[in-house]
């Protein structure tokens, strides 16, 4: 099942480190991961995507409790907390379709941040659903390059 | 005040109480070096940086102090590795130190130049680089307090040269503000009233005890535990010194090597009363089968053993001794309107069945007059000791043979590495416990084998004059290898033959310290009566039956009842499988 945990952390060098440290030791792969400043200059926001059921989870939150530098942890889902990816598409505009493919954009209020003769780069948040469904859309045109940043997650209230 | 890093380092030392630190020298920590020649801190030039860490984890767990170990760095650091991963397994307070290439050079594969942080992350508790000299006094105060407090553990400092010889202004903390650190040393009250009515209402409760017990001192109220609620304790490898094995109370160890009638009690009990463990493999064998019909409490300091090998019922997380002392305290006013003679009568007729199993089934071997059987040897050692003295061992069967055959007394008394199952641990570590108990006898029980990993101490043993004994159980193999490969392997005996090895007593004697070497059991009763308590370092190289095993045994995988009980074993079963039936 697929997690998100987020995490106060010590904006320290090493922090990271010890973090990922815990799943590769355990071959728990991470599918995404963010790590910026907080209002806190001295703490980091970190956000971390997984695959794993309750048991491994609740292991996992304690495994990360436990550090020194780890200050808060918790695991969300869309239910109590906010989250949100950012994608970049670069994406073929054909003569003939770029009305089209720009009418497309825009349901998905993605916005155009680069243009050249032959293509776009879109950028688009929101939350992985409207990601995926964005990137199914724009298949059709011809992706020539996707990056997705990783979510990034806040608790709710 | 304006001080220099070594300054910083030498003053803070201080404030922590530190009065030994153990270590070996280079290039990268030359200036704290230089400062320790005349400063009251006493530095003990260890022989091997392996030996360093292992004589700081021996210290601290003879005394309960933080242990304290240095090098320089690259191959000095890479060197304490075995020794801090080993502290980190049994979780031992110890704070290491290293020295680091100058911190304009770190990075750029300078000579001597390893990621000492990045290699020791997994196997400390927290570790630190120390870049900037305002840094200093607090990272030292937080790493001591961060060995020391909760769940303990190893902290690495490590010190680029550069940083030893800047200057700031001193400032020793007073307090430790770790905003991600906050054990919790006091259990959830609820929980142990739970615990307490579920030890009242149990029919066969068993106390399964651990480290924890002693890295809490612990131990007296765990035996206050015990004889009020009238439960058997067993205690796992780590555990053994908290609970004194001659209690009528005692099961001994359980576990893979442990009694059988430990792991009858553990299989048949129905509440098990897990107390600073941590249901290691080694202790729980096929986890579905251990204690299959009990609910469980479990003590522990650290949330992250909750749940992690084994569901429990009740668990309460917070500090042994604090834990128990409450506990203790509920138990003693229910005890009153609980207490019926009905209870009392259960509770016996469960310590009954305990004592069946114990005389059907005791730890033994076949005594043999012609050759010293290495049982006998640790009978002997307990006899003349009387259980007072400091055991260190090292890995294999001699140290499942000291921890069966000992009759420990005391917390802080076994000293073993039991968790990383380091060769080579135990001269170093009585090294270090000597140390802290000076005023006790220390006998480090080595194998021919791990002996081997760390001899290169005995100049240590000699500089120092310490009156520590070596007893090399000599059986010319890697005996815990060459079992295994008997009774798994079809006795291939694929590398674990020793028998091209040195004269023990001879290499004792080219260090300047008396050793003997023992063939015939008689000689060796006499032998230790004379000189085993002697105020002198010996080395006693007493050679063993060969291919003796260690019984009884858990196979790997099978449920803890399911033992190999051994030739003398199998035979008591069978005579007496009439008073099983
Ligand atoms: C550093 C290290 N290497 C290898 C092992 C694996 N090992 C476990 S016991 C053992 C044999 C130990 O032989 P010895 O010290 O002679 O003790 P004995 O079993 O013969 O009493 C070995 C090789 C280990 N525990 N530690
Ligand atoms: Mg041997």
């Amino acid at each position: 099942m697929i997690r998100t945990i987020i995490l106060a952390v010590e904006n320290r060098p090493g922090a990271l480190a010890r973090i990922t440290g815990l799943f590769s030791a355990r071959g728990i792969n991470i599918e995404s991961l963010t790590v910026a400043r907080t209002d806190d200059p001295t703490l980091s926001h970190m956000t971390i995507v997984v695959d794993l059921d309750d048991v491994a989870l609740e292991k996992l939150l304690k495994l990360l409790d436990r550090l020194v530098d780890v200050v808060t942890v918790t695991a969300v889902d869309v239910r109590n907390a906010v989250e949100r990816e950012l994608l970049l598409l670069k994406v073929r505009h054909e003569p003939g379709q770029k009305l089209e493919l720009l009418k497309e954009a825009e349901i998905f209020r993605a916005r155009v941040v680069d243009v050249s003769p032959q293509s776009y780069v879109l950028e688009l948040t929101g939350d992985e659903e409207k990601l995926e469904a964005f990137i199914r859309v724009f298949e059709k045109y011809g992706i020539l390059e996707l990056v997705r940043s990783g979510k990034v997650a806040m608790a709710r209230g | 005040m304006r001080m220099k890093g070594t300054e910083i380092f030498v003053e803070s030392l201080r404030r922590e109480g530190v009065r030994v630190v153990f270590g070996h020298p280079g290039g990268a920590i030359l200036p704290i070096y230089d400062r320790l020649y005349d400063a009251e801190i006493r530095h003990i030039l260890m022989r091997h940086e392996q030996a360093a860490a292992h004589a700081a984890d021996g210290y601290a767990r003879a005394s309960g102090r933080v242990g304290v170990a240095m090098a320089t760095s690259g191959p000095g650091a890479t060197n304490l590795v075995t020794g801090i991963a080993s502290a980190f397994m049994d979780s031992v307070p110890m704070v290491i130190f290293t020295g680091q290439v100058p911190s304009t050079l770190i990075g750029t594969d300078a000579f001597q130049e390893a990621d000492v942080v990045g290699i020791t992350r997994p196997c400390t508790k927290h570790n630190y680089l120390v870049l900037r000299i305002e840094d200093l006094a607090r990272t030292i105060r937080e790493a001591f307090y961060l060995a020391r407090t909760g769940r303990p553990g190893p902290v690495l400092v490590d010190l680029p040269k550069d940083t030893q010889l800047s200057e700031c202004e001193f400032v020793y903390p007073e307090e430790v503000k770790l905003r991600g650190y906050r054990p919790v040393l006091d259990g959830d009250p609820e929980a142990i009233r739970q615990a307490a009515v579920a030890i009242l209402e149990a029919k066969r409760p068993v106390i399964y005890a651990g480290g924890g017990v002693i890295a809490s001192e612990g131990a007296a109220e765990l035996r206050r535990l015990a004889e009020m609620a009238c439960v058997p304790v067993a205690t796992t490898l780590m555990g053994l010194g908290s609970f004194p094995t001659e209690h009528p109370l005692s099961l001994a160890m359980l576990g893979m090597h442990g009694s059988w009638y430990a792991n009858m009690a553990i299989n048949r009990c129905d509440l098990l009363i897990a107390i600073g463990v941590r249901f290691d493999d080694r202790v729980t064998g096929k986890i579905a089968a251990f204690a299959p019909e009990a609910r469980k409490i479990h003590i522990d300091i650290d949330p992250v053993e909750i749940n992690k090998n084994v569901r429990v019922d009740i668990p309460i997380v917070g500090d042994v001794r604090r834990v128990l002392s409450v506990l203790n305290a509920e138990l003693e006013a229910r005890l009153k309107e609980h207490w019926t003679e009905a209870w009392e009568a259960e509770r016996q007729a469960w310590l009954e069945q305990i004592t069946e199993w114990k005389r059907i089934y005791p730890f033994c071997y076949d005594f043999d007059e012609r050759v010293i059987k290495p049982q006998w040897v640790i009978e002997e050692i307990a006899r003349v000791t009387q259980g007072e003295a400091i055991l260190t061992t090292d890995v294999g069967q001699h140290q499942m043979w000291a921890a069966q055959y000992y009759r420990f007394k005391h917390p802080r008394t076994w000293i073993t590495s039991g968790g990383l199952g380091a060769m080579g641990f135990g001269l170093p570590a009585a090294i270090g416990a000597w140390f802290a108990r000076p005023d006790r006898p220390i006998i480090a029980i080595c194998g021919d084998g791990s002996f081997q990993m760390t001899m290169q101490e005995l100049a240590v043993v000699a500089e120092h004059r310490l009156p520590l004994k070596i007893v090399i159980i000599n059986n010319s193999y890697l005996g815990m290898v060459r079992q295994w490969q008997e009774i798994f392997y079809n006795g291939r005996y694929s590398a674990s033959d020793l028998r091209v090895s040195p004269d023990y007593a001879k290499i004792a004697e080219a260090y300047g310290l008396r050793g003997y070497t023992v063939r015939r059991p008689g000689e060796l009763a006499e032998l230790f009566e004379q000189e085993l308590l002697a105020s002198e370092p010996i080395l006693f190289d007493v050679h063993v039956a060969a291919e003796e095993n260690v019984y009884p045994m858990v196979p790997p995988g099978a449920a803890i009842t399911e033992m190999i009980l051994g030739p003398v074993g199998s035979k008591r079963i069978a005579d007496s499988k009439e008073s099983i039936a």
